[in-house]
C-alpha cells in the first residue's frame, strides 16, 4: 500500500465507509467492537482462500509452504509490530478472548499458582479479562482483588502497592479501557508489580489500533490483542508471553501440531509457540495481520493523526459542553484517551438513543459493554458508546453529535 | 368494544401514515409515553421479560376470563412496542391470543426494522403474552 496521508484517499481504502443505510450513509463509529477491513486485507484473505489453501506446518508439497510461510511471516510482522524479542513469544489464537483463556487456562494447570494466591484484577476490565480468571479463582481457591478507578475512569494506581501482597501472583489491566478509552499507565504497573514479583497481563485489544506498542518498553509479561479491532480478520487474535514464561506453561487445548512425540503411555509437547496452537489455525487470517499492520501504520502517521486528535477534541467539547450527557472517563489530559466517548443522558434510555441513531445511519454501541461492574460503579444499566477510528472524518463526528443532540430531543 | 380484528387493523392504519421509520420511531415515543403508569410495586423479577436488552415487566390480571395487561419498560421505544402489544391484545380471551398469528407485527414492518437484538426481544414479549393466555385457557 502507498503511503497517503489524506484522510479522503485513505477511506476509499475501507469499502465499507461508502455503504448506505436506510437511505443515508453509513457512519460507522463502533471501531472500538470491531473496525473496519481495507481492501488490502481482503485480498489477502481471499487470496490465502482462492490461491494458497493448504495446512501448515504439516506438508512438503508447494502450496503448502506458502501457506506455511505466509503465516509465519505474519508471525515475524506481529513481533515487530508489538517489540517482541523474539517472534517465538507470539502466539496466534482466535481473539483476546481466548488468548486470555489460553493463559488462565494453563497457567492454572501449572505450579504457578498455590491455594489462596491472589489476582489483582482492574476495575474497568471488560468481562473477557475478568470471568476467565473468577473461574480459575473458584477451581484453585484463589481470590481476586480489585483496582478501583476514581470517578474520572483513571485507575488508582496509589492504591496497588496496598494491594501488593505477596499472595498477588498476577495483575490484568487493559491498556486502554474498551469503555473509557483511557491509556492506562501500564509500564508504571509493571514496575510496581515486578518489584513484588507480580506477573502483568495487558489486554491490548483497545490499544493496538491507536498507540505504538512495545511489549519490551511496557515490560509487561503478556499481551493480548485481537485482529478484527486492528482491520485484520476476524477469528485472529495473539497472546504474546515472555519466553521463559510461556516454555514453562503446559498446553492449553491438545491434539495435531502441538506435540513432540506421542506414545500410548506419554506424550511430549512441541516447543512455543506450536505447544499452543493445536488444530488448524486461522490459515486465511493469520496471514491478514501483514496488511493490517501497515494500515496501522498507515493511520497513525502523524498527519492523520493529527486530524484524529482534532475530531477527539471536537467531540469531547461537544459532548461536555452539552447539560444533558454525562460522559464517563475524562482524565486531565486528553492525550490519555483514544477518540471513543462513553455517555448516558439522564432523560434517555441507552437503547432507545442507539435506535433512533440507528435511523439516521450511524453506527453505535449501547448496553453494559461486556463491563457490568464497572456500569454499576457509576450506577448506569449502560451507556452509548460512539468509538472513532482515524478514517472517520470531522463531517462524521459533527453529524454524530447533531443526531444525538436530536435524538435526546425527540426522546425528552 | 373493538374486536381484536378492529384493533390490529386501527394500529396498521397508524403505521401505515409514516414513511419514514424516524416518524414510526416518533409515534411509539408518543404511544410509551401514554402508557397507563405501572405501579412500582409490579415491577418484581416474575413479571420482567428476559430477552430483552432493556428491562420490560408485564403483568396480567384475569377477569371475567378475560386477560387484562399492564406494561412497563425503562427504554422509551420498547415501551411504545410492549404498549402497542397491550393495546391490542387487552381483555382477550386465552382462546383468542393462543389462536392470533400476531399478523399485524409483520405488517407494521416492526420487526425488519429492528435489529435481531432487539427483534429477540419483540418475540420474547410475544412469547410471554402467549405464555400468559396458554397459562389460562
Amino acid at each position: 500500500m502507498e503511503l497517503c496521508p489524506d484522510i479522503i484517499e485513505i477511506r476509499k481504502q475501507f469499502p465499507q465507509l461508502a455503504e448506505t443505510v436506510y437511505g443515508r450513509p453509513l457512519v460507522y463509529l463502533d471501531n472500538a467492537a470491531t473496525s473496519l477491513r481495507p481492501v488490502s486485507v481482503v485480498e489477502k484473505w481471499t487470496e490465502m482462500s482462492y490461491r494458497f489453501n493448504a495446512n501448515i506446518h504439516r506438508a512438503v508439497h508447494f502450496t503448502a509452504n506458502v501457506a506455511t510461510e505466509e503465516f509465519e511471516k505474519s508471525r515475524n510482522a506481529v513481533a515487530e509490530f508489538i517489540g517482541a524479542s523474539s517472534a517465538r513469544e507470539v502466539v496466534f489464537t482466535s481473539g483476546t478472548t481466548q488468548s486470555v483463556n489460553l493463559l488462565a487456562y494453563s497457567l492454572g494447570n501449572s505450579s504457578f499458582f498455590n491455594k489462596g494466591d491472589e489476582i489483582i484484577i482492574a476495575e474497568s476490565e471488560h468481562h473477557s479479562d475478568l470471568v476467565p480468571w473468577q473461574q480459575l479463582a473458584e477451581r484453585k481457591s484463589l481470590k481476586i482483588k480489585v483496582l478501583p478507578i476514581k470517578d474520572d475512569g483513571t485507575l488508582e494506581i496509589e492504591k496497588l502497592s496496598d494491594l501488593l501482597t505477596e499472595k498477588v501472583k498476577l495483575l490484568c489491566a487493559a491498556h486502554v479501557s474498551n469503555v473509557l478509552g483511557i491509556i492506562n499507565p501500564v509500564k508504571e504497573i509493571c514496575e510496581i508489580c515486578h518489584r513484588n514479583g507480580t506477573l502483568v497481563l495487558v489486554d491490548g485489544a483497545q490499544a493496538v489500533a491507536h498507540l505504538p506498542v512495545n511489549v519490551d518498553e511496557i515490560g509487561c509479561d503478556f499481551y493480548v490483542f485481537s485482529g478484527h479491532k486492528m482491520f485484520a480478520a476476524p477469528g485472529t487474535g495473539v497472546l504474546y508471553g515472555k519466553k521463559e514464561l510461556l516454555e514453562n506453561l503446559p498446553p492449553f487445548l491438545a491434539g495435531g501440531e502441538m506435540i513432540d512425540t506421542v506414545n500410548w503411555d506419554k506424550t511430549t509437547f512441541a516447543a512455543v509457540p506450536q505447544r499452543f496452537e493445536a488444530g488448524t489455525q486461522n490459515i486465511s487470517g493469520v496471514p491478514t495481520f501483514i496488511p493490517a499492520i501497515e494500515t496501522v501504520k498507515l493511520l497513525n502517521n502523524s498527519k492523520i493523526s493529527g486530524e484524529t486528535e482534532a475530531l477527539k477534541s471536537y467531540v469531547f467539547q461537544s459532548l461536555s459542553s452539552d447539560p444533558d450527557i454525562l460522559l464517563y472517563g475524562i482524565p486531565k489530559d486528553l492525550s490519555k484517551k483514544i477518540p471513543l466517548f462513553s455517555i448516558s443522558v439522564k432523560s434517555a434510555h441507552h437503547e432507545d438513543l442507539a435506535l433512533i441513531l440507528d435511523k439516521m445511519g450511524i453506527a453505535v454501541r449501547s448496553g453494559q459493554m461486556c463491563a457490568e461492574p464497572l456500569m454499576r460503579r457509576f450506577g448506569v444499566s449502560g451507556m452509548l458508546r460512539a468509538s472513532f477510528a482515524q478514517y472517520n472524518t470531522m463531517d462524521e463526528a459533527a453529524y454524530f453529535v447533531k443526531s444525538l443532540r436530536k435524538a435526546i430531543d425527540m426522546l425528552k | 368494544m373493538t374486536s381484536l380484528e378492529e384493533r390490529k387493523a386501527a394500529v396498521v392504519e397508524e403505521f401505515s401514515m409514516f414513511d419514514e421509520w424516524l416518524d414510526k420511531y416518533e409515534y411509539l415515543i408518543e404511544t410509551g409515553k401514554n402508557l397507563e403508569v405501572f405501579p412500582v410495586e409490579l415491577k418484581t423479577d416474575d413479571r420482567l421479560i428476559k430477552g430483552c436488552q432493556s428491562r420490560v415487566w408485564l403483568d396480567t390480571r384475569v377477569e371475567d376470563g378475560r386477560l387484562w395487561f399492564r406494561a412497563d419498560s425503562d427504554a422509551i421505544i420498547t415501551k411504545g412496542i410492549i404498549s402497542l402489544l397491550v393495546r391490542v391484545y387487552d381483555g382477550c380471551t386465552p382462546a383468542e391470543i393462543v389462536s392470533d398469528s400476531f399478523d399485524f407485527i409483520e405488517k407494521i414492518g416492526l420487526r425488519e426494522n429492528l435489529s435481531p437484538t432487539r427483534a429477540g426481544g419483540l418475540n420474547s414479549m410475544i412469547e410471554k403474552i402467549k405464555e400468559e393466555a396458554k397459562r389460562n385457557v
